[in-house]
């Protein structure tokens, strides 16, 4: 069984703390995300499990062992990496072959091996070439390939697409995606890229400046997001956010930071009156309607045909991003009025920025 | 580039008479083609000399005003002489314009016989002689090196001391500098500030202690007391850590991850990732180790120990030098360098080119 658990797990570069104790536990044949904006750790925090970054602090455990101690080439892991660092000097066979050699594997288990991989990621035709004449995509795969020679217990992928261009890193993710389907191994992906994270993980680890804000199914994040941060950064385009004070005497009543009056769901969640708050509205939850109780000043409004988006500001200078399935006949310089499903919204307490949706 | 190709010569002499001029020569034509033939003269003159005088015999190299070409003093075979004479024409008197033997000289009375009538012993002054001399090239120079010296025994050891201390030096060379570029480690910069500060200190300072060394490890007049010292060299260390450290560390942490021993990481990752600066350093040391004089001249006193180097200084003596074999066996020394130049010249361009950087 090839579990992951990380137990209050810290690195600190001298006195700078980067990962400041993150506790996760990662099923057996689970493909986990890590996912959050530059500086986060994230990719720190995967060099720790992969064991070429020491940790100061806590312990990781694989497969039920502790291996705090034990060097990257023992832990049974195998890496991607962002920039593929595939051996320039070696052919695609020597690259994918290398390590098994390191660990004695007669000649003609590697030979079948590296058939077998390069046949399984489409690589057979490119044997005997080097990596610079490897176009991208092709250079990701011989990555993927080298991961996979030595049967690893666990795969874990560094921002493997990020070098990619758009098109093919929406193929590549759907590989890996049905790669993992296919060999069944525990999985850990480090990315930036929200929609990466969405659509290829079982569950998410949100980080922001070493800390883990958010571990859970993707939609769980989506839904139900702990905080303002994970509300802003998972979803595309992102949640909206409106500021404003609940009502001294009706705690279904706030009052926005604009004057607008608007109504809150009192079921489910769990504010005071006149607590200061934050409102938040996906983009595809706001409706342009006759009458609302939001009023925006559109600025710009895109039509991709099937969809439309109107992008705008509040009358105290909050941005807002309204996303209509179809076309709209609004146009920039119009003020729409804009209303929604009270039980489509987020609440935020503004000091802790913690969701205020009580406990269910 | 275009003015180059608009003249429609192509190969090595089309290249080699390109001008600017479609016609007449234009004014940089001259200029430039006067820099080159003065470069050409700085670089190639002193060499052409040396090989040039390499192949004269004494008494040419003696001669003032030097000639270019190496010539030497005809003889002729006359009948009742066992040895060839030494050919002469008269220039003035009964026999002018007739080629003489010279058979006995002194005191600026020559005795000569004519080859027609070998009885006859004519004598004559020498200013009524002139010599009568052919392009002659001597070659015993060459041969006497190996007849009357043990050329082949320098040789070798030259070639010993060369090939095992650039070998030693490129391992012990890349094994610091990869600790130095790719490990961190406490202490890492002063190690290497401590390195680079060693090129401050001038070889002469350390020569006693370091003779004191080798003396005391028992390796004087030994080649490896050549060898050792200077196995470590601060610019070798420079020049492969300045390189390997634009070797990315992912390819370093892949390899780790793919279970390969830190010492399998440096003999199948770095060292060939390194070839390029290793080559460099490697052409470098060969001209160092092979053109070497005064570290071998210290700790090698005994003649079969000798250097090419050291050879050649010892046919220089306090009252008489021996230029044939001097010419000879320096042109002999230059040989295997320019070779090795000649070879690995577009390594050294690439390799310097690339160690500063991406």
């Amino acid at each position: 069984m090839a579990s992951i658990e990380l137990k209050d797990v810290r690195k600190a570069y001298g006195s700078v703390e980067v990962i400041k104790g993150i506790d996760l536990a990662i099923g057996h044949g689970e493909f986990c995300v890590f996912v959050g904006p530059s500086g986060c750790g994230k990719s720190t925090l995967l060099r720790m499990i992969s064991g070429l970054e020491p940790i100061t602090g806590g312990a990781i455990e694989i497969g039920g062992d502790v291996v705090n101690h034990i060097p990257a080439a023992d832990r049974g892991l195998a890496m991607v990496f962002q920039s593929y660092a595939l051996y320039p000097h070696m052919t695609v066979r020597q690259n994918l072959s290398f390590g098994l050699e390191n660990i004695n594997t007669p000649k003609g288990e590697i030979a079948a091996k590296v058939d077998e991989v390069s046949k399984m990621l489409k690589i057979d035709m490119l044997l005997d070439r080097r990596p610079k004449d490897l176009s991208g995509g092709q250079r990701q795969r011989v990555a993927i390939g080298r991961a996979i020679a030595r049967e690893p217990r666990v795969y874990l992928f560094d921002e493997p697409l990020s070098n990619l261009d758009a098109e093919l890193r929406v193929d590549m993710r759907g590989e890996i995606s049905g790669l993992h389907k296919r060999l069944g191994n525990t999985m850990i992906y480090v990315t930036h890229d929200q929609i990466e994270a969405m659509t290829m993980a079982d569950k998410i680890a949100v980080l922001r400046l070493g800390e883990l804000e958010q571990f859970g199914r993707p939609l769980d994040l989506f839904n139900y997001p702990r905080n303002l941060f994970v509300a802003g950064f998972i979803g595309s385009p992102k949640m909206n956010f409106l500021k404003g004070a609940v009502s001294m005497s009706d705690r279904s009543l706030l009052t926005l930071n604009t004057g607008e009056e608007v109504t809150l769901p009192v079921e489910g969640f769990d504010h005071r009156a006149g607590q200061n708050v934050t409102l938040g509205i996906r983009p595809n939850d706001l409706q342009p309607a006759e009458t609302g109780p939001i009023h925006l000043n559109v600025a710009a409004v895109e039509q991709l045909g099937t969809e439309s988006y109107l992008y705008g500001e509040l009358a105290d200078g909050t941005r807002l991003t309204v996303h209509n399935p179809g076309q709209t006949r609004v146009q920039a310089g119009e003020r729409v009025a804009l209303s929604y499903q009270p039980h489509a919204v987020h609440l935020f307490d503004n000091d802790s920025t913690l969701s205020l949706r009580s406990a269910a | 580039m275009a003015d180059l190709t608009s003249s429609r010569r192509t190969g090595i002499l089309g290249f080699l008479t390109a001008t600017r001029g479609r016609e007449r020569l234009h004014w940089t034509d001259w200029v430039s083609y006067g820099y080159l033939c003065l470069g050409i003269f700085l670089m190639f003159g002193p060499v052409v000399w040396l090989v040039l005088s390499s192949f004269k015999d004494r008494n040419e190299l003696d001669r003032f005003p030097p000639r270019f070409l190496p010539y030497a003093q005809e003889t002729i075979e006359v009948d009742g002489f066992d040895e060839p004479l030494l050919a002469f024409r008269v220039t003035e008197g009964d026999l002018a314009g007739e080629l003489v033997g010279q058979t006995r000289r002194a005191a600026g009375r020559a005795e000569v016989v004519v080859p027609a009538n070998p009885d006859e012993r004519i004598r004559l002054t020498t200013d009524q002689l002139e010599p009568v001399e052919g392009i002659a090239f001597a070659t015993e120079n060459y041969t006497q090196l190996f007849e009357r010296f043990n050329f082949l025994r320098f040789f070798w050891n030259s070639t010993f001391i060369t090939v095992m201390a650039t070998l030693l030096m490129l391992l012990v060379n890349s094994m610091a500098a990869f600790a130095l570029s790719k490990y961190q480690f406490r202490g890492r910069n002063a190690v290497l500030l401590l390195v680079i500060g060693t090129l401050m200190i001038p070889q002469t300072v350390v020569l006693v202690p370091l003779f004191l060394i080798v003396t005391e490890l028992g390796m004087f007049n030994s080649l490896w007391g050549v060898i050792i010292p200077g196995a470590a060299t601060p610019t070798g260390v420079f020049l492969l850590r300045q390189y390997m450290i634009t070797i990315p560390d992912e390819i370093l942490d892949a390899a780790r991850m793919d279970k390969a021993s830190e010492w399998k990481i440096f003999w199948r990752i770095v060292v060939p990732l390194s070839a390029p600066a290793i080559a460099v350093l490697a052409i470098l040391a060969i001209m160092w180790r092979w053109n070497d004089f005064l570290w071998p001249l210290i700790v090698l006193t005994r003649t079969e120990n000798f250097t090419l180097q050291l050879a050649l200084n010892s046919f220089q003596g306090e009252l008489q030098t021996d230029w044939p074999s001097l010419l000879a066996m320096t042109v002999l020394t230059l040989l295997p360098i320019a070779a090795v130049f000649m070879f690995l010249q577009k390594y050294i361009a690439t390799g310097i080119a690339s160690t500063g950087g991406k």
